[in-house]
Order: C-alpha cells, then structure tokens, then sequence
C-alpha cells in the first residue's frame, strides 16, 4: 500500500513534466532540431562518400543522442526552479527516491521520442537500410539509452543548481558516459552489419552491468543530492 | 529524554542558528509555540524570518540549535513531520504551463490524494479560481497565482501551518480569504506560525506577535505592536488579542 | 503558557575567542622528508639497477615515475570514493574536506601521468598520444577529478557541496573499473599497437621503491591540504561565533 502510494507520486511527476512538455513542445522542438543540424554537420565533416558514412553511424547516431539529449536534463530542472516549485516540491510527504524515478521516467521518455525522430534520420542521411537483427538495435538503444539519461538526471540536479550550469552538465556527465559511449557504439555499429564476429552479446552486457551500477547508485545517492 | 514542554508545545525552537555560505539569516533564536496558537513573525526583508519558517518547514536543516515541531525533530523526523506541517511558500510554485486545475490535482496527487474534477473545483472555488480552472497559471495576474498557491493548502488539514508572506499580492477579498484560513485553522486546535513585513496585515489574526531583525528576535516586539493589536480589525475581531 | 524566549547575547564569549589565535596548520616534515628522500632515491636506484633500454636508452625509465603516478591516482580515488560515502552515510563535515584534499591531489596526479605518459608515447610510438587502454583510462579519469573540482568551485554553500561532491566522488568511483574495461575491450577489438603490458624483472625494484615515493607524497599533500582545510574551517568558526555574539552579518 505504502509502496503503491511512493508509486503515484512518481507517477505525478511525469504526468506534469510530460504535460507541461507537451503544452510547449518547447523542449522536445529545440532538441530534435538540434539533433538534426548534428546529423548534417557530421555528414558535412566525414563527406559524401556513402561507404564511410554508413561505417561512421553508429558513432554518429550515438554522439547525436548524448549531444542533443544533454540539453534536456537542465531544462527538465528550470521547470522546478521557475517559482521555486522545488522548495514546495520537497515538502510534499514521501520517500525522495520517488522525485527521482519520476523525473528519470519522464527525462527517459523525452529522449525515446527525440530519438524515434533522430533514428530514422540518421538513417536516411548515413544511407543505413533497417538492419536484419532491428531487435537487437533497439535493446542498445534501450539499454544506453537508460545509462545515459539516468546519470543525466542526477548529474542536472546539481548542474541546474549551480553557476555556470550549461558548462557544468556536460562536464560532469560526459566522462562518466565513456563507457556508455563505446560499448553502444561498438555494438550497434557491430548489429547493423549483422555482428559478423559475435562481438555484440558482450557489449551489451557491459551497457547491462553499467546500467545496473548506476541505477541503483543513483537512486542512493539521490535524496542527498535533491535536498537543500 | 525531552524536556516536557518540548512535547506539549507545537513548536519548541531552541538557539536556532541558519548559515548561507557565509552569511547567517539567523544567529541564535528561541521559540515555544502552544497548539492552537496563532503567531505572527514581524520584520523587514533580510531579517530571517522566512528562514525560520523553511527550517519549521522542514526545507532547511538548521545549522545550530535545536528544532522540534509537534515533539518531531526537523531533521531525523522530516519525513513524518511533512505529512502534519503545510507551508505556503514565499513564492507561489506554480507550473506555468499546466491549468490551475492541473496544478492543484498534482498536488493532491502529490499528497497521496486521487480527487475528482468535481472535487477539484470546489476548491478553486473556495478560493475564486473555479471560472478560470482551465486556464494556464502562467496567464494568471500575481494575486490569482496567490490564491492558487492558497489552494493548495485546502486540499489537507495541517496541524501547523506555516505562511511565509500569504498577504503578498492579495486583494481585500483575498485578505479576507487568509484570515479565515487562519481562523478556521485555529478554531479546529491547530497551530498557525505567520510571517509578514506587513505589521499591519500581520497582525490580524494573530495571538503574539514576534519582531525579529538580523536574525534575531527583537526584545521589545511585544511593546513595538501593542497599538496596533489595539485596533480594531474589521475582517477578524473575534480572534484579536 | 507559551514565551518566547530571547537568546542572551554572548559578546563576552565573542571576545575571548576572537582573541585566541588559531594554531597554525603544522606541516608533516617527516612525510614531505621520507616523500622526497625515498622519490630521489628512488631515481638514483632505477638508474642503477636497470640498463639502458635497447631501444629507447634512458628514456624508458620515465616509467619510473609514469607508472607510480597512475598508481598514486587511483590510491586518491580510493580515499573520494571512501571520504564520499562518509559524507553521505555519517553527514561528517570533515570527510568533505578529505574528500576535497584527495581530490585535489588525485588531479594533480592523473594530470602527471597523462604528461608523463605523453613524453614517453612520442619517442616510443612516434606520437604524443596513443589510444592505449591505460593512458586513456587516466584521461577519463583526470576529467572525472576535473568535474568535480569544478562541481566544487561553482557550489557556495559548504553543505550543499559537500553532499553534492559525494555524490559525485561516488559516481566517479564506481565509473572507474568500467572505464578501464570498457577501454580495454574497444582497443583488444581495433588491434591497434600495445604498449609493454610486461615490464622486464630489472624495473621491478625501481618501480616498487617509486611506488612506495609517490605513495608518500600523496599523503604529504593530503595531510597539507586537509590541515589547511581545517585551519580555514577553525576560522569559520571563529567567524561564527563572532557573528552570532552581535556584528557584521556578514562572516567574512
């Protein structure tokens, strides 16, 4: 029952932020927009030439996810500090573990549909037909997806907070999504050429066990970082 | 363990200090409030008073001193402590983008509620919201935001309940309207801990006044308000000192 | 009955603390003697113990202290992760400080290694920067020391940073065996050019000794770093009570 209740107010959160996003679409236009001009500025910098453009989209697709879902997690944060929502945010009952896990879901979501549009893009501009194992590409992107967003959410808590806080988000976020960035894209890059060497399984359960870290550790460190 | 009047009291304040980095909002105050009591903090702006309210609030944990409330400590019991004290927050933490209605279910949902439209708009209607319950708070001039901010505090029955500054922006009906919060507050035995820069206002309602100035209470609040608890004030006699 | 009672001001208390000098922060001698003993003797030994590399001559024994530098490192990583879970489990206001004074020291040393490891890459690979799973690790690393201290500069209210750094202490702790692992596989994957994951039996007591010299100069700088901590922290203090007792409001 207790349970249930920490549950609705997580459920509250995303309901508003998701409201709120879609009565603006503010957010979510600049970061597809963004994404896009990414995409172009990549394809202007590798060249025309289709063959290197196809072997250079997995990086590219996930340097476009990480670059343009950065600018999200700050944004998600201005809608509580407009007002001071948050003072009043933190005085509701409740466990504060619920604050993260609806803020998380919510940022998840945002940057699901960023890269619904992102996705095909990509693969219209890198000449990349839909791969054979489609299944499998989606659980990378599932599964970096959900490491990057997580630490994104914790990191733009403090980020947010700060000065110099467009600078600071990136800083702090980007070294910590190394390994994210290199087991998805080598597993990708590997999925989409139908993993020829088998190298994919072991990516994936790198981006696994990273997930896992992080999300219990955030979910720690959490209501230490949000108070105050 | 306790001291007895610490439980029996609705808000014992012990040589309670607040830092900022280096700046102290408040140097040492002391505070006994009874249950059902009605205080008004007085002072100017920068004076600390609103920091004391946030650290009964349970917003801020006190650098120094001792804090209790409803024989709770504001920082090991926060959690238990937030289900029983309501602020109304110095500023109005409104979601722009979301309709007043919007904003009020997600508080309710917040505080563990599941209310229905119906029940929604009673409230707005409490507060003279209920023709503009579908329009965006961001539309809304800074005394409707007032009122909404007020809304929230309708939706539960707090046993302290803290108002930093509930008379900002409000017209005389919305005046009327806080008053009779605090009234109504006072009559079910609850404990109200309000903060005004306006003596004036502040004093409606209000058992006791406090002045407080650079982060301490000032020693001679009582005589500095008696004339104007003298007064007469039309929207609360019954409740005057 | 309900009063309210008015804290007694204390300006007597005021006084006599501000009168009282704080003791300065003493510095460990004997650490900063053993650290720069056992470092220059460390060298004299490396020098002695081991030949000319075939190819690369004296040049090679730059891994003498590239090597006991990345170690000291990940040492400092150990204390941020340690000091920050103190921070976060016992709310320990001097923990932060460790936390900070590791942290400090740990930039520095990633920051050495990267430089080092640099000046040793150009004449061996004929580059000054190679993708080698170590070195880049350390550059990850040295950005991890880098965030935080920056996270720290940009935070005003020592409680709020202290919380703030341990998370992020934390977090960065956590990141880095999945870092190296990560790194690692990519490279094993591309085949690039390795460096010598075995060093020759000659280096080993040379190594050893810098290890022991670079372990000794973490801890003369953190002990440094985190008595100068405590002594502006002493004067915190004392500006408190001055600000409590009456004054400016303003602590500094």
């Amino acid at each position: 029952m207790a349970f249930a209740t920490e549950l609705g107010r997580a459920g509250a959160i995303l309901w508003k932020d998701l409201t709120a996003e879609r009565r603006t679409k503010a957010n979510f236009n600049s970061v597809v927009a963004m994404a896009g001009l990414i995409l172009l500025f990549f394809g202007f910098a590798l060249g025309p030439d289709a063959k290197g453009l196809r072997s250079a989209a997995a990086g590219v697709l996930w340097l476009t996810v990480l670059f343009s879902g950065v600018l999200a997690f700050n944004r998600s944060y201005q809608l509580e500090l407009d007002g001071n929502a948050l003072e009043q945010l933190l005085l509701y009952p409740g466990e504060r573990w619920t604050l993260f896990a609806g803020k998380l879901a919510a940022n998840l979501l945002f940057v699901f549909l960023v890269e619904v549009v992102t996705i095909p893009l990509a693969g219209i501009f890198y000449h990349v037909a839909v791969p054979a194992l489609w299944g499998q590409v989606l659980g990378v992107l599932f599964l970096g997806t959900v490491g990057f967003v997580t630490l994104g959410t914790v990191y733009a808590a403090m980020a947010s907070r700060s000065r110099a806080r467009e600078v600071l988000l990136p800083l702090l976020l980007f070294p910590m999504l190394v390994p994210v960035l290199i087991a998805a894209t080598e597993a990708t890059g590997a999925l989409l050429i139908d993993d020829p060497m088998g190298n994919a399984g072991s990516w994936i359960r790198l981006l696994a066990t990273f997930d896992v870290i992080f999300v219990v550790a955030s979910f720690w460190v959490f209501p230490a970082v949000i108070e105050g | 363990m306790r001291p007895a009047n610490e439980s029996s009291s609705a808000v014992a304040l012990i040589g309670v200090a607040q830092r900022f980095g280096h700046r102290w909002a408040i140097r040492g105050v002391s505070l006994d409030v009874s249950a059902g009591e009605v205080v008004a903090i007085v002072g100017h702006n920068g004076s600390g008073k609103s920091t004391l309210l946030r650290i009964v609030a349970t917003a801020l944990r006190p650098t120094r001193g001792s804090a209790h409330v409803l024989g709770l400590d504001v920082t090991r019991d926060a959690a238990r402590l937030r289900e029983r004290v309501a602020l109304l927050t110095h500023d109005v933490a409104l979601y722009g983008d979301l309709t007043a209605e919007e904003n009020l279910r997600f508080a309710a949902r917040m505080l563990g509620q599941r209310p229905s439209r119906v029940q929604l708009e009673a409230v707005l209607d409490q507060v003279g919201l209920r023709a503009v319950a579908d329009e965006r708070a961001r539309t809304f001039s800074s005394g409707m935001q007032r009122r909404l901010s007020i809304a929230r505090i309708f939706l539960r029955t707090p046993d302290v309940l803290l108002l930093d500054e509930p008379f900002n922006s409000l017209d005389a009906d919305g005046v009327a309207l806080v008053s009779d919060l605090v009234r109504q507050t006072r009559a079910r035995g609850a404990t109200v801990l309000l903060v005004a820069h306006d003596l004036q206002r502040g004093a409606i309602a209000a058992d006791r006044v406090v002045a407080m100035a650079e982060g301490r209470f000032v020693e001679d609040a009582a005589g500095a308000t008696a004339p104007v608890l003298g007064e007469p004030v039309p929207e609360s006699p019954d409740v005057l000192v | 009955m309900s009063s309210v009672t008015m804290p007694e001001s204390r300006p007597d208390r005021g006084a006599a603390a501000a009168a009282e000098p704080i003791a300065r922060p003493k510095v460990p001698w004997w650490l900063v003697g053993l650290a720069f003993g056992t470092l220059v003797s460390g060298q004299v030994v490396g020098f002695l113990t081991s030949e000319p590399d075939r190819d690369m001559g004296h040049l090679q024994k730059i891994m003498y202290v590239h090597v006991p530098a990345a170690w000291a490192s990940f040492i400092a990583f150990f204390i941020v992760f340690w000091a920050s879970v103190t921070v976060l489990w016992k709310r320990n206001e001097r923990a932060d400080l460790l936390n900070a004074a590791a942290a400090e020291a740990g930039a520095v040393l990633t920051g050495l290694t990267l430089v080092l490891g640099s000046i040793w890459g150009r004449p061996t690979w004929g580059v000054w920067w190679t993708w080698d799973a170590r070195l880049t690790s350390t550059a990850v690393l040295f950005l991890v020391f880098v965030g935080f201290l920056a996270l720290r500069a940009l935070t005003d209210d020592p409680e709020r940073r202290a919380r703030w750094s341990a998370a992020v202490g934390i977090l960065g702790a956590l990141n880095v065996p999945i870092v190296y692992m990560s790194v690692k596989w990519w490279r094993t994957l591309h085949q690039l050019q390795s460096s010598p994951s075995t060093v020759d039996a000659d280096y080993v007591l040379g190594l050893r000794w810098n290890a022991f010299a670079f372990a000794f100069a973490l801890a003369a700088f953190v002990t440094i770093r985190y008595r100068t901590a405590l002594f502006a922290l002493a004067a915190d203090r004392r500006a408190e009570a001055r600000a409590l007792a009456g004054g400016s409001t303003d602590a500094r």
